[in-house]
């Protein structure tokens, strides 16, 4: 039960015309064949995921997007693993949207979102080395003229066993792009890896530390102009006029340019000077009737869907109203959590050249397909007249899955200037203030006990937005948005419940206000886990039980939940005394696949929290680079306690306030705890890292807050308590 | 015309003195290792050395550093070797997007000019750049490291 629609509008629509308009949504992967389709630099490829030249350089294709995740070493692992190649000759390149389409997929699915990376391509993408291996290993054969079964392969070494005769894959590279592949490859056991699961370096670290790198926000194109946009503060609002003749003798101005209805846009010979000159251009807005909205009346609203008659319902059990009328004791809290922003550290940009017959953009996205589909949506020309050239992400978080805006604004501005490259790049107040936003919510949770203080009721009523309602209609069911809904999910591979309560309601009052929402690292559950989390605690105080007692017993028919809780207990040393002054908490979750839980270690001093130590666990099923997963997950306490002290977006006016990192600030070093990672891969299954453990940090430190002072903490971020990083 | 001494090359450029030395680095001499990421000396992806000290160019206009001495990213690496911090890093395997490493690694280098042997303290007030990926672990780590090596 994987309730994460796979394929989104956008992708649909490439595939579509990938498959001649069919509805074929399989991957059609073919794994090489007679007639050998060359690399750019004239070297032939084994086959689509392998190019191997002659000084036995291996080449790897990624067709997931490489944001920070490290997903781009991680699958070049798994195609390293079953191709048997020296893992020190291995490098990358990322196929463009455009080649997939024009190889009817050959690379799948370039979305790059919801931890799928690894979890979702592992089977293909080693099955794309193993039959490239056995190509190579034909290939030697067919030149010894022996059995190829009597030849082997590794390291990129092929050696005829009976006579010891060797070659190198650079040597029949060649000669094995016209073999024919063979129709069906043997995946090696979990426990012949040598590559997978061991913690090499990343591939891509050292154009990283030299400025080398090259992202959205750096690509130069011969007579590149610039461009800078402001779209109406109000989402929805539009574009009433603009005063183009006070800014056209400005110095290097080339154009002021209308965006569709709601934006306008400067292009410049630089973009100092377009920015100056937008921030220098009278514009009237005609904000409508949004600019009524405000985070007061938002919060309202949400609260009246608290206790609205009507809600979709994500998970029912038992009968949760006639067990609560009846419990013994009942529990009631409420929790609200805002809007929050990606805020990736390159702001939104993209280059685009538009003549008319082609149209090239050049790009950050999480998704090559839907950068693609957009630009040919937004030029008119086909498909296969467009194309897109990715680039390294400065941070994507869902940013740039969510929505492709900008580059729909940077092919039509590049429209206005035919054949000139353009760059389009939004200032950081332009980006923070036309966000995606992590959706706002609140909810209410009410728990019911019997006379042996017997958790048998738990109702959580869920009011706020959907982004499947905004950014993927299609994929609500009834107009029921099922990822609302992550870990609390019955059962199924993605996000379940670790509790087994006999009866249960999960419902969710849909709210859609006009901010737009998005895919934020994590999205839903993280605060459905705040929620979850901190309400089991307050439910053992409330019982005079302890929380990883009180939990346990709810656990037992969900081993893996209660493996990962348990060894943030052991690890943490829950059953000894904490250091002075120091206080626990826990956490845990099943998030995008992955079995997580985590214990902070916390003292307060006045309204300042000290985080010493936050110990996470995380059971991905299979890890693939276990370095890459303790980063990740050190990565992810950053966002997730960064969004718990200090991320609030605000709307007065119809407009989000936050304007920069200097009303929106994020952790930095000096607040970073130390985190130790446990990563237990239980086997027979594949999870995500880059998102699961966010959801466990603020809880669990929450907790711990909890446990030091008494109080509870039910709305965020703790800026508004007054509370800081020590 | 202003004169601009970076990497010690010297470069003639003619933009609007009032213009950020980050754009002229980035749009006019395409040394885009330094990167936009606030523009109001808040997130530290811009910073180079000025005459050998850590400074925010999306916030110093070009007249303030015309005839002054700058290094950027590109300029750090001498005669093809790594400098420590760089080489540390790699180490360390410490850049996720990598988007703000170029800043926190010019950063770094200027502290360990100053500071050799950087205490936790002199880390947490002195590197104040942002990593939305939350390096902040493998960053210490490395500094460490680049400040034990010769």
């Amino acid at each position: 039960m994987n309730y994460i629609p796979k394929i989104d509008r956008r992708s649909f629509v490439v595939s579509a015309a990938a498959m001649g308009g069919g509805l074929a949504l399989g991957l059609d992967i073919p794994f090489g064949g007679p007639q050998a389709i060359r690399a750019q630099d004239g070297t032939p490829e084994v086959n689509a995921w392998v190019v191997i030249r002659p000084d036995d350089t291996v080449v790897i294709r990624i067709a997931r997007s490489e944001m920070g995740q490290g997903t781009l070493t991680g699958l070049a692992q798994l195609v390293a693993e079953e191709l048997e190649c020296d893992w020190s000759k291995v490098t990358y390149e990322f196929p463009t949207p455009g080649q997939n389409v024009a190889r009817k997929r050959v690379w799948g699915d370039f979305f790059t979102a919801g931890s799928r990376g690894i979890r979702e391509s592992n089977d293909f993408v080693r099955k794309g080395g193993a039959v490239a291996r056995e190509m190579l290993i034909r290939a030697a054969a067919n030149e010894w003229k022996v059995p190829a079964a009597e030849c082997s392969a590794s390291n990129s070494v092929i050696t005829h066993r009976p006579s010891g005769r060797t070659t190198t894959y650079g040597k029949v590279a060649e000669a094995a792009a016209k073999v024919e592949p063979p129709a069906e490859v043997t995946l090696k056991d979990p426990k012949d890896w040598k590559i997978i699961g061991k913690g090499v370096k990343r591939l891509d670290s050292h154009d990283k530390v030299t400025g080398k790198a090259i992202y959205g926000i750096d690509v130069k194109l011969a007579g590149m102009l610039y461009a800078a946009i402001k779209a109406c503060p109000v989402n929805g609002g539009k574009l009433k006029s603009f005063d183009a003749a006070k800014i056209t003798g400005n110095n290097g101005v080339k154009k002021v340019v209308k965006v569709e209805d709601y934006a306008v846009a400067v292009i410049a010979d630089s973009w100092w000077q377009a920015k100056t000159a937008l921030d220098a251009l009278p514009i009237v807005w005609d904000e409508g009737d949004n600019a009524k909205v405000s985070s007061t009346s938002i919060a309202e609203w949400l609260k009246e869907g608290l206790d609205a008659e009507q809600a979709f319902v994500g998970n029912k059990g038992g009968d949760v109203r006639s067990a609560l009328a009846s419990a013994a004791k009942k529990v009631e809290a409420i929790y609200s959590y805002p809007y929050q922003h990606h805020v990736t550290l390159e702001p939104q940009n993209a280059t685009a050249r538009y003549t008319p017959d082609k149209c090239e953009v050049w790009c950050s996205t999480q998704n090559g397909e839907a950068a693609l589909a957009t630009a040919s949506e937004a030029c008119g020309l086909p498909i296969p007249k467009c194309e897109v050239y990715k680039t390294f992400l400065g941070g994507g978080f869902g940013r740039r899955s969510t929505s492709q805006d900008y580059i729909r604004q940077a092919v039509l501005v590049a429209m206005e200037m035919s054949g000139t490259p353009i760059k389009l790049l939004w200032s950081r107040e332009e980006d923070m203030t036309h966000g995606w936003y992590h959706p706002i919510t609140q909810c209410k949770l009410s728990a019911g006990f019997d006379a042996d203080k017997n958790l048998t009721a738990l109702h959580v009523r869920i009011s706020g937005q959907s982004i499947l309602a905004k950014v993927r209609p299609a994929a609500l069911q009834e107009g029921r948005d099922p990822a609302t809904f992550s870990g609390f999910y019955a059962g199924g591979t993605e996000s379940a419940i670790g509790y087994s309560i006999p009866n249960i309601l999960v419902d969710h009052s849909m709210r859609n206000p006009h901010l737009n929402p998005g895919f934020w690292r994590g999205v839903n559950i993280n605060h459905n886990v705040i929620y979850l989390e901190c309400f089991m605690d307050e439910l053992a105080k409330e019982v005079g039980v302890d929380p990883l007692e009180f939990r346990r017993k709810l656990m037992t028919k969900h081993p893996k939940h209660l493996a990962a809780l348990n060894a943030v207990a052991a690890k943490a040393g829950w059953d000894t005394p904490a250091p002075h002054g120091v206080y626990r908490g826990l956490a845990q979750a099943m998030a995008f696949g992955s079995y997580v839980a985590a214990c902070a270690e916390i003292s307060v001093d006045g309204n300042k929290i000290k985080i010493h130590r936050i110990v996470a666990a995380t059971d991905p099923g299979y890890a693939v680079n276990p370095a890459q997963i303790e980063r990740q997950v050190a990565g992810s306490f950053v966002y997730g306690l960064s969004a718990l002290f200090l991320g609030e977006c605000t709307v007065k006016d119809g407009r989000i306030e936050q304007q920069n990192f200097d009303s929106y600030d994020v952790m930095r070093t000096a607040q970073m705890p130390k985190v130790e990672t446990i990563i237990m891969p239980s086997g027979g299954f594949w999870g995500g890292v880059g998102e699961p453990t966010i959801c466990v940090a603020a809880p669990a430190v929450l907790n711990a807050y909890f446990a030091a002072t008494g109080q509870r903490i039910r709305s965020f971020p703790l800026k508004n308590h007054n509370i800081s990083f020590a | 015309m202003a004169d601009l001494t970076i990497n010690g090359r010297t470069h003639r450029v003619d933009v609007d003195p009032d213009t950020p030395l980050l754009w002229v680095l980035r749009d006019t001499l395409g040394l885009t290792g330094t990167k936009y990421g606030c523009g109001i000396a808040q997130c530290g992806a811009c910073t180079v050395h000025v005459d050998g000290i850590a400074m925010r160019s999306c916030s110093a206009p070009l007249s303030a550093v015309e005839g002054r001495r700058i290094t950027t990213i590109e300029g750090l690496a001498q005669n093809g070797v790594l400098h420590k911090v760089q080489q540390a890093w790699l180490d360390h395997d410490v850049p996720q997007c990598g988007y703000c490493q170029c800043g926190m690694i010019m950063a770094v280098a200027a502290l360990l000019k100053d500071k050799p042997k950087p205490t936790d303290a002199d880390i947490d007030s002195n590197i104040t750049n942002i990593c939305r990926c939350g390096t902040y672990q493998q960053v210490r780590a490395a500094i460490h490291a680049a400040a034990a090596s010769a």
